[in-house]
C-alpha cells in the first residue's frame, strides 16, 4: 500500500477527485470508493472482461489497472454508458434480444460492444467475434449478445 | 383439471397467504420459495400468477427465497420450478380469484359467472362494480384445497408468450445484484481455507499478513477458523493473498494428479446399488465400452458473495443460495445457533448451475459477523477461491454391456457406473467453514445417502429406449478427493452422453443409419417427434460415410426420463481438434409458460453442454486443485460458438416439463457422435482435448 494520494480524472462526463492508494485497483475504487457497482469483479487477472471500462475510449481492465494511471484521462463505466431513461444502442438492443440469462458479465460485454461500434460502426460477424472473444460468458447468452451487437449497429446506421 | 394432489410445494406450504397478499394498494405481493438463478424463473412465475388472477403483471412484487417472508420450496433445482413451483402458484392464484369472485358476487347479488376480473378490478357485464382484489373482504389465511380448476390454454393470454425478463433492465444498466448489495457500515471480511480437506492451522504469521495489507487489518482467530477483516476491498485481497503462504496447515488430506482423473473412482470403496431386470443377459452379439468425464467446475463469472448482520441477537444473510431454508438449517446447526434467530434472504448472484459457493460464503459471512456485533460483513470470495474451493462436478465411469439380437437390435444393456455424490447440500457440519468451528458439529452423512435422492449419479442411467433387459449398478464413492455436489443435470450428462454414443456404437455395428436405428426402440411419440425434427432442421439425409473430416451426430434425451425431451444434431470439422459448425435442437417442453425463456435455457445448456464435452477439467496437483483460472481452466469461447437453432415442439395442452437441464446431455453425446463420424474413431473420454485426439489418432 502506498500513501494517499488525490487522482483527479473524468469519470462518466464529470470531473472527479479521489484520495485513495494510487496502487489499488481502479476496479475497487469504482466500485468501493465512487459506488459504482455496475462494473464487476469476475477474475481480478484481466481474463473474463467482467470489469471492463473505456479509458479514452478503449477498453481496459479495471481489475489490473491502478488509480494512479488513470489520472487526467476519461473513464466510462456501464453507468456512464447509457440509463434506463436514455439507453445506449447496445442496452436497447442486449434487452430487445433478451441477451442475457444470469447478466453478470453483461457490463463487460456492454463495454467491448460499445468500443467496438465507436471504432466501426457496421462491423461483420467476425469482428463482432474478434471484439468480444475477450468476454467470458458462462451462460450461453453468445448467440443473442452476437445478434444485439449486430442490432445495435444497425439502430447507429 | 382438478388437482386430486397438490404439488410438492403447495402441500408443503398450503396457507395462501403464504403465497399471495393484497396489502399494498393496487399491488399483488406474490411469495416464492424458487429463485432466480438466471434461468428466468421470476419472470414466468409471474406470468403464471398474472394469468391467473387476471392482473397486470407490472402490478406484482416478488419476493423469492425468503425465510421470514416466503414459501419453503426446497431448493431451486433439478428443473422443478415450472413443473411443481410453478404449478402450486397457478393453484393458489385460481383459488384466490375464485373466492374473491365468489365474495364479491355475494356482496352484489348476482351469479359469480355474471362477474369477471380484468387487471385486478371486478366488471360485470364488462362495467366497473367498484369491486377489486383490494377491496372485497377475504381472508387468505385459510389452506389451499387446490379444488378450483386454473384456466384452460385456450384462455391464456400471458402464459405462452415471451414476456421479457423482469429483472433483465436492472442488470443491463449496472445493478441488481448480490454483489452490489451494501449495507451502512459495512466491512469487507474474508475466511482463510486450508486448500484441501481436513485442515488445521499450525501456525500463522501474521505480522506478513498485515505488512500486505498495508491498512488496518482485524484478525480474528475463532477454532481453526481464521478471518481477516478490512475497511477495503483492496487491503482485504492483498492480505488474503499473503494469508495463502503465511498460514500452515496440519492434516490436510493427500491430493494426487491420479485422482483427477474418473477411473481412479473404480478402485474406491463404495456404497453399491443395483436396479432393473435382475435376470442375467440372454445370449447374442456382446459389445461394451467405457466413457468418463472428470471433474467440471461450475464456472460462475461472478465469485460467490455475500453479507451477513448479526443484530440485537438475530443473524441475517443476504445471499444468492439456491435454498434459504435449506443453507438456513445448515446455519442454525453448523453455528449452534436458535433458528428464530436467523433469516436468509436471497439475491440474484452470478449463474451458479447448481451448488457453488453461495452456500460456503453465506456460511462465511454469517461466521464472522456472529464475532463482530452490529458490523455488516461482505464475503466475496476470489476467482483462485470460487475454482479452488467450490464442490465440484462429480467425476463419473460409465461402462455398458449390450447384447445385440440378430437384426442389430439392442436387447439387453447392463449399465456399471461409478461416481462421487451429486447433492451434498445442507447438513450442519458440512460447509467449509463449520468444520473450522471450535468444537465442530460433525459432518453429516451426504445428503443422497438417505431417501428421496438414491443416488443421483443415476440420473438418465435406465436407457428411455424400449430395451427388452436393462439394468443399472451404481458404486457412489464417498470419499471423492475433492467436495463434490450438484452441477447442471447431476449425473444425466454423462450417463447420456455414455448411452447415446453407445446407441450409436452398437447402430455402426449393426449396419444401420443412427436415426433409424434409434426410431426402431423408441415408441413414445413426442421422443420420436423430437428426433425427427432435429434431424430434418440438420438434413440428416445428406449424412455420408464417415471418415471424410466433417462429421454429423445426433443424440436424444428426455432430462430425468420425465421431464424435457431434447434431440440435438452436431455438424463438426475435425483434424487434431474438433470444430463446432452448426447445433439444431428440437424440444418438448410441454406447455412453454415463456417459450423465448425455454430456447434460452436450450441453447445455454447447449453451450455449456459443449463448453465441458470439448474443454472442461478440473484438474488436480499436489497443493489441491490447481485449475483456479480462466487460463488453467478454459471455456467455450464467442469464437468456438457456432450457429445454433432451437425449436419447441408445439403442446401447449401437454404439463409444462422442465427444460433447464434437457440440452446439456444429448449435446455432449451429439459431439462425440459427430466427432466419431468424422473421424473414424470413438472419443469416450471428456473433455475431447487436442492430446486425446492425437491419440486416439496414433491408435
Amino acid at each position: 500500500m502506498s500513501e494517499p494520494v488525490t487522482i483527479s480524472f473524468r469519470l462518466n462526463n464529470a470531473q472527479v477527485s479521489v484520495t485513495a492508494d494510487p496502487t489499488a485497483p481502479l476496479l475497487d475504487i469504482l466500485r468501493d470508493t465512487l459506488h459504482l457497482t455496475g462494473t464487476r469483479y469476475g477474475c481480478g487477472q484481466e481474463q473474463c472482461g467482467a470489469c471492463l471500462v473505456l479509458i479514452d475510449g478503449q477498453t481496459a481492465y479495471a481489475c489490473g489497472r491502478e488509480l494512479a494511471t488513470v489520472a487526467g484521462h476519461a473513464v466510462t463505466t456501464v453507468e456512464g454508458l447509457g440509463t434506463q431513461d436514455a439507453p445506449h444502442p447496445i442496452q436497447t438492443a442486449i434487452l430487445a434480444e433478451q441477451a442475457g440469462q444470469c447478466g453478470y458479465c453483461l457490463s463487460g460485454m456492454q463495454i467491448a460492444a460499445a468500443a467496438l461500434l465507436a471504432r466501426t460502426p457496421s462491423p461483420s460477424h467476425a469482428e463482432i467475434v474478434a471484439a468480444l472473444d475477450g468476454n467470458l460468458c458462462r451462460c450461453g447468452a453468445h448467440p443473442r449478445i452476437l445478434r444485439a451487437v449486430a442490432r445495435a449497429a444497425e439502430m447507429l446506421a | 383439471m382438478i388437482a386430486n394432489t397438490l404439488p410438492k410445494s403447495l402441500a408443503d406450504n398450503p396457507r395462501l397467504d403464504r403465497w399471495l397478499g393484497f396489502d399494498q394498494p393496487d399491488r399483488a405481493s406474490v411469495r416464492v420459495g424458487k429463485v432466480e438463478i438466471g434461468q428466468g424463473i421470476a419472470t414466468a412465475l409471474c406470468q403464471i400468477a398474472a394469468e391467473e388472477l387476471d392482473i397486470a403483471i407490472d402490478r406484482i412484487d416478488l419476493t423469492a427465497g425468503d425465510t421470514d417472508h416466503a414459501p419453503d420450496e426446497g431448493t431451486t433445482t433439478s428443473s422443478l420450478s415450472v413443473e411443481v413451483g410453478g404449478a402450486s402458484l397457478r393453484l393458489v392464484c385460481a383459488e384466490v380469484r375464485a373466492l374473491v369472485l365468489a365474495a364479491a358476487a355475494h356482496q352484489l347479488g348476482c351469479p359469480v359467472n355474471a362477474l369477471r376480473i380484468h387487471d385486478g378490478a371486478i366488471l360485470r357485464a364488462d362495467q366497473p362494480t367498484g369491486l377489486d382484489y383490494w377491496s372485497v373482504p377475504v381472508s387468505l389465511a385459510r389452506l389451499a384445497t387446490g379444488a378450483v380448476a386454473p384456466k384452460g390454454v385456450a384462455e391464456y393470454r400471458l402464459v405462452g408468450t415471451n414476456v421479457p425478463r423482469r429483472d433483465l433492465p436492472a442488470k443491463v444498466f449496472g445493478a441488481g445484484f448480490m454483489q452490489d448489495f451494501t449495507r451502512p457500515g459495512m466491512r469487507h471480511g474474508h475466511v482463510v481455507h486450508p486448500p484441501r480437506i481436513g485442515g488445521r492451522i499450525a501456525s500463522i504469521d501474521e505480522a506478513a499478513i498485515r505488512h500486505a495489507a498495508g491498512a488496518p487489518l482485524d484478525i480474528l482467530r475463532h477454532g481453526d477458523m481464521l478471518a481477516l477483516i478490512a475497511d477495503n476491498a483492496t487491503a482485504l485481497r492483498r492480505a488474503t493473498f499473503a494469508a495463502d503462504t503465511a498460514v500452515r496447515w496440519d492434516g490436510l488430506a493427500p491430493l494426487t494428479l491420479a485422482m483427477q482423473d474418473a477411473d481412479w473412482l473404480t478402485t474406491q470403496p463404495s456404497q453399491d446399488g443395483t436396479a432393473g431386470d435382475p435376470h442375467p443377459a440372454p445370449p447374442g452379439t456382446r459389445i461394451s465400452a467405457a466413457y468418463s468425464r472428470g471433474y467440471v467446475s461450475h464456472g460462475s463469472i461472478g465469485p460467490s458473495c455475500a453479507v451477513a448482520e448479526f443484530r440485537d441477537g438475530h443473524l441475517t444473510v443476504w445471499c444468492h443460495v439456491q435454498g434459504v431454508y435449506g443453507f438456513k438449517s445448515s446455519l442454525v446447526g453448523g453455528l449452534r445457533l436458535a433458528p428464530d434467530q436467523v433469516s436468509v434472504r436471497h439475491l440474484h448472484g452470478s449463474g451458479c448451475y447448481g451448488h457453488n459457493g453461495a452456500d460456503d460464503t453465506g456460511f462465511d459471512a454469517a461466521a464472522i459477523a456472529l464475532r463482530m456485533p452490529n458490523t455488516p460483513i461482505r464475503v466475496q470470495w476470489r476467482r483462485e477461491d470460487e475454482f479452488g474451493l467450490e464442490p465440484v462436478g462429480s467425476a463419473m465411469h460409465i461402462r455398458l454391456e449390450g447384447v445385440l439380437a440378430a437384426d442389430g437390435r439392442l436387447q439387453d444393456l447392463t449399465t456399471t457406473l461409478y461416481s462421487g455424490p451429486h447433492i451434498n447440500r445442507g447438513g450442519d457440519g458440512n460447509l467449509l467453514t463449520a468444520r473450522l468451528q471450535p468444537n465442530p458439529v460433525p459432518p453429516s452423512p451426504v445428503a443422497e445417502t438417505s431417501a428421496p435422492y438414491p443416488g443421483s449419479g443415476t440420473r438418465n442411467a435406465v436407457p428411455y429406449y424400449d430395451i427388452v433387459g436393462k439394468r443399472y449398478r451404481h458404486h457412489m464413492v464417498l470419499g471423492t478427493p475433492v467436495r463434490t455436489s450438484a452441477l447442471r443435470g447431476l449425473g444425466a450428462m454423462p450417463n447420456l452422453f455414455a448411452l447415446e454414443s453407445f446407441i450409436d456404437e452398437c447402430a455402426e455395428q449393426s449396419g444401420q443409419d443412427p436415426l433409424a436405428y434409434r426410431l426402431t426402440m423408441l415408441s413414445d411419440p413426442r421422443a420420436r417427434a423430437v428426433l425427427r425434427a432435429a434431424a430434418d432442421m440438420a438434413g440428416w439425409s445428406r449424412r455420408r460415410p464417415s471418415g471424410s473430416g466433417t462429421g454429423l451426430g445426433l443424440a436424444f434425451g428426455r432430462y430425468k426420463n420425465t421431464s424435457g425431451y431434447a434431440a440435438v444434431v452436431v455438424e463438426l470439422a475435425a483434424d487434431t481438434e474438433l470444430r463446432l459448425r452448426h447445433i439444431w435442437c428440437a424440444a418438448d417442453a410441454g406447455l412453454a409458460v415463456n417459450p423465448g425463456g425455454v430456447i434460452a435455457q436450450l441453447e445455454g445448456g447447449i453451450i455449456q453442454g459443449a463448453s465441458w464435452t470439448l474443454k472442461e477439467q478440473v484438474t488436480f496437483d499436489a497443493a489441491g486443485i490447481a485449475s483456479r483460472s480462466w487460463a488453467d481452466y478454459p471455456i467455450l469461447r464467442f469464437s468456438d460458438i457456432p450457429p445454433i437453432d432451437c425449436h419447441l415442439m408445439p403442446r401447449p395442452n401437454d404439463p409444462s416439463l422442465g427444460m433447464g437441464e434437457a440440452s446439456i446431455g444429448p449435446t455432449a453425446a451429439a459431439i462425440g457422435n459427430a466427432a466419431a463420424h468424422a473421424l473414424g474413431l470413438r472419443l469416450r473420454h471428456m473433455p475431447f482435448t487436442r492430446e486425446r485426439i492425437v491419440a486416439a489418432l496414433n491408435g
